[in-house]
């Protein structure tokens, strides 16, 4: 059984303790990708990552990326999205198809 | 194109050939699954981005009601308010195999306490604290999906990235060497061939001159 985890400022992922969902507030860059790498070499199949986590988190997202677990999902955090989790699907899908389709309309 | 350093011999070529044939028939197979990736890549994209507005526009809505809660309630009292959470999470995590690329499954099982999900007692919070819950609880689902949809995206991304350049590499460098190399087999055997038979005619001359003279001189010799 695997569990899922988020990491951010406090703030953001309060809300996400009710649901059962283990919260992991990082505030530093080191602290970010320590978490990261932490929750990875558990049993979180699933890790959320605000997105001002994310910027700071820097290469260590990449490194799971094209690994089967865990997912890492960027999420807007409460000061809301800046676009950074579509930029995700945008990227995978530049990948494949080598050109940004998707999202030219 | 560069050709393979071979040596130019009829078993080289016939080694090549085959060689080709293999790499040509393996470059059609690989087209093919890069085709088929695409297609299953393309729904697979286009639902991990509905999936994606979908939870950032509930987890907008959860965290805006939250901020409400907040500014309501002390600090303190709100995170003891959320400290021992009624339900947990867990994750079954499951292979699917599109195109052989293992994708996971997410089979999600919630363990709920009593009921609701409120993991505080009414007394000293206050409804806003109610309806930021609520409105986590709903993005919770779409949260859950969109992690299956985008990871399988992001995994079928590089896999049609690897097919790519597979593809390229057997289309634009090893097809064209083969057939170069063959071409090169080829003719060098060719040019063996002529230079053994002109070779041939030189030493057929020289026999049939030679045995002319020794024509002329037993004629001679019969003359005399």
């Amino acid at each position: 059984m695997s569990k899922v985890g988020i990491i951010g400022d406090k703030d953001s992922i309060m809300g996400f303790l009710a649901l059962g969902i283990d919260i992991f507030p990082a505030y530093t860059q080191e602290e970010i990708k320590k978490t990261i790498h932490k929750l990875a070499e558990k049993e979180y199949a699933i890790i959320y990552i605000t997105e001002e986590a994310s910027l700071k988190a820097g290469e260590s997202l990449a490194r799971y990326k094209d690994l089967e677990l865990p997912a890492i999902i960027v999420i807007p955090g409460i000061e809301g999205s800046m676009g950074l989790g579509m930029n995700e699907v945008r990227e995978s899908a530049k990948r494949a198809i080598g050109a940004d389709i998707l999202f030219s309309e | 194109m560069a050709k393979l350093n071979v040596n130019p011999t009829r078993m080289e070529m016939t080694r090549l050939k085959r060689q080709l044939k293999t790499a040509t028939r393996g470059h059609k197979l690989l087209k093919d699954k890069l085709d088929e990736l695409m297609k299953q890549f393309l729904e697979i994209v286009r639902e991990n981005k509905r999936l994606r507005e979908e939870a950032e526009k509930a987890l907008e809505g959860a965290y805006q009601n939250f901020i409400i809660a907040r500014a309501v309630l002390s600090e303190s009292t709100l995170s003891s308010a959320l400290m021992i959470p009624q339900q947990s999470v867990s994750v079954k995590v499951k292979q699917k195999n599109i195109m052989s690329v293992n994708v996971p499954v997410f089979d999600f099982q919630k363990t709920e306490g009593s009921g609701d999900i409120y993991p505080y007692g009414m007394a000293f919070t206050s409804g806003e604290l109610d309806s930021a819950m609520n409105s986590f609880a709903d993005a919770m689902e779409p949260l859950l999906r969109l992690a299956e949809s985008e990871k399988t995206a992001q995994l079928l991304a590089q896999e049609i990235e690897r097919t790519r350049r597979r593809v390229n590499a057997l289309e634009n460098v090893m097809i064209p060497n083969y057939q170069e190399t063959i071409k090169f087999i080829a003719m060098k055997l060719e040019e063996n061939e002529r230079a053994s038979t002109t070779r041939l005619m030189k030493v057929k001359d020289m026999v049939l001159k030679k045995a002319l003279e020794e024509r002329h001189k037993q004629d001679e010799a019969l003359q005399a």
